[in-house]
């Protein structure tokens, strides 16, 4: 027990003087992923707002063909502007969100009491340009509403007999789900934190040892290697673990400048939030500082541990991608899957919804259980002869 | 004391260690001379159980070190072929690091560190980060490191590797100050000269084999020749490997 703390002491002394570890631990790690965080979501949101306040560039082709028309759209934020040569062309290279044009019959058909029809030209895949779509298509079904009501009203008859169905929507989700939607990226932020928080350590205390060549004088002595394996994961672990630390630190401060609220959105960043998030982050942090020994130990040199880590590093966004590709509905057996079950908890936590104590207990013990195993084979490792050797 | 019996280890289809036994008795000097790729290295490596003999048997003070390792290894001083400082540690941190992974108290750690820096005449860097010591510094730091705990027998992997001609001279009174005080001291070696001044029984391996095992006077009388030199190449068969 005694030489586990040994280790231990000697490991974070040594790493807390080499500066680039620090600046790995204390800064870039915890404030590089909520800032990116922050400008990306700043961006989504401050756009989504201007769109919908900003008046609509319109071109238009044939606008002669509709004077009324044009006239409605201006009077809706419609801004009409004289039409590229190519439209189609324009519309694909995207030079335009969006053409209108207007054919020459359309006068003749409106006389005529007949559907008179327009042409909206876009590019489905441009996913920018599909607020501006629904947002026309909206101005021009409104006008279409309009002359619809007026000449039905012209006949004597009730508009009323227009409507045989009339939809009412009730949207369920509440403020705090929307939010959590936009934030279903955050676990894999802290996760990934921890990760990058642990991984100058993981290196240097095997690899980095092997490199040195300290690892061989270093079994010398009388200590068993699992013990000395052990301290060396508790130092790993603790760096891992101030980074998610300052992690939820920086992103609980990074929440209060989200303009979340102009979206009706409120997040659940709290004391409660940021304690059950570090309990169940607390075994995947030993969790992942195992596998990153691991995969160090299995590297000649720290330039090839440094290789097999960043690797591994993609391995945690996996369930992330797969939550926000496939909203699945949250089931027990989640909890119970390492990286999953994290994910879950946290997203749910930050959305408000209700986590069952039983359920962060089966997220802590199941992962706890796979890093004990992790543990194992890494020790099994750490045994093995060819580990001391260098080079 | 420590003794080797029928030691064997083979990496794949190279046996690099092929039968090897000797012993090395308290308050003398053992020299391992062999050229380079001979199996020193690997022989020494099974004795402080870094490895484990394919067949044969460690015994250092009379435990075996496949049934206890740890109690060998507190046994055994060490200053392996890798002597790899922390260089972010200063030299007395390094040395305390190993002291208390040997189990001592900070008192004691303190008193024989201290000693240590006194014999091996590193006052002047104790205090020094190790990034960018000398080989001699380094060597220094390296073997007070290995003989924090005291102990009675010490192994040593080409000390005086890289050293330059002073602190080789001061390498070799420090391992003859390690004799007087009536420790076993086993050290490995390619170079000739160096085994001939030292030691007070000399194990000559090549090829994985043991191929004299002698005092150096015995050694002589044995090859036919009174230059010690020369004695070394006619058992050994070639001088190649070796340094003179």
């Amino acid at each position: 027990m005694k030489s586990i703390l040994t280790v231990f002491l000697k490991e974070v002394r040594e790493n807390l003087r080499d500066r680039r570890t620090v600046l790995n631990t204390l800064l870039t790690g915890p404030l590089m992923a909520p800032l990116m965080f922050v400008l990306i979501i700043n961006a989504v949101i401050s756009r989504e707002l201007d769109k919908a306040e900003k008046p609509l560039p319109v071109p238009v082709i044939g606008a002669e063909h509709a004077p009324n028309l044009i006239e409605a759209l201006k009077q809706q934020g419609a801004q009409i502007k004289d039409a590229p040569a190519d439209p189609e062309r324009a519309v694909r290279e995207q030079d335009a969100d969006l053409v209108l044009k207007i054919p020459a019959s359309y006068a003749e058909a409106w006389r005529k009491g007949e559907p008179a029809q327009v042409e909206l030209i876009f590019d489905q895949s441009q996913r920018d340009a599909s607020g501006s779509v629904a947002r026309l298509r909206g101005m021009l079904e409104s006008y279409g509403q309009r002359t619809a009501t007026m000449r039905v009203v012209a006949r004597g008859l009730s508009p009323t007999l227009m409507k045989p169905v009339v939809v009412a929507s009730r949207d369920q989700s509440t403020a705090q789900a929307r939010g959590g939607m936009m934030f279903a990226m955050l676990p894999y932020f802290f996760i990934l934190g921890a990760f990058i928080g642990g991984m100058a350590l993981a290196i240097d205390t095997t690899a980095g040892e092997r490199e040195r060549q300290s690892l061989e004088p270093l079994f010398a002595n009388p200590v068993p290697r699992s013990q000395i394996l052990l301290g060396k994961l508790g130092a790993t672990t603790s760096f891992a673990f101030t980074t998610l630390v300052l992690s939820i630190l920086a992103f609980s401060v990074a929440a209060l400048f989200l303009p979340t609220g102009k979206l009706g959105m409120s997040l659940q960043i709290g004391p409660r939030f940021a304690l059950l998030t570090l309990i169940v982050m607390l075994p995947l942090v030993f969790l992942l500082a195992s596998l990153q020994t691991l995969a160090a130990a299995f590297a000649k040199s720290y330039r090839e541990a440094q290789t097999y880590l960043s690797l591994l590093m993609f391995v945690p966004i996996i369930p992330t991608l797969m939550m926000s590709l496939f909203p699945f509905k949250t089931q027990t057996w989640m909890y119970a899957v390492p990286l999953v079950g994290q994910q879950v908890t946290i997203t749910r936590l930050m959305r408000g919804d209700p986590v069952a104590m039983s359920e962060i207990a089966l997220c802590f013990v199941a992962t706890a259980a796979v890093a004990i195993l992790a543990y194992l084979v890494t020790a099994r490792v750490y045994r093995s002869e060819r580990l001391a050797i260098s080079a | 004391m420590i003794e080797l019996k029928d030691l064997h280890k083979a990496f794949g289809q190279v046996k690099a260690v092929d039968g090897v036994s000797f012993i090395a008795r308290d308050g003398e000097i053992t020299g391992l001379l062999g050229p380079n790729g001979a199996g020193k290295t690997t022989t020494l490596r099974m004795l402080y159980t870094l490895m484990k003999p394919d067949s044969g048997q460690v015994l250092v003070d009379g435990i075996d070190a496949a049934v206890d390792p740890a109690a060998v290894r507190r046994r055994l001083g060490v200053l392996p072929d890798a002597r790899g400082l922390y260089k972010r540690l200063t030299s007395r941190e390094n040395i305390d690091y190993f002291g208390r992974l040997h189990g001592m108290d900070e008192a004691a750690i303190a008193e024989r560190r201290e000693a240590l820096i006194k014999a091996l005449e590193m006052a002047d860097i104790a205090d020094r980060r190790t990034e960018g010591f000398s080989q001699g510094q380094r060597v220094k730091t390296a073997i007070a490191r290995a003989l924090i705990h005291d102990p009675k027998n010490c192994i040593l992997d080409e000390p005086t590797n890289g050293l330059d001609v002073m602190a080789t001279r001061a390498m070799r009174d420090f391992l003859r100050h390690l004799r007087d005080e009536g420790r076993c001291v086993l050290f490995s070696s390619h170079i000739m000269q160096e085994v001939g001044a030292l030691c007070d029984r000399i194990v000559v391996i090549a090829r994985g084999r043991v191929v004299a095992d002698a005092s150096p006077e015995a050694l002589r009388a044995q090859a036919g020749t009174h230059n010690l030199e020369d004695a070394f190449v006619k058992v050994i068969g070639s001088a190649e490997g070796l340094a003179a």
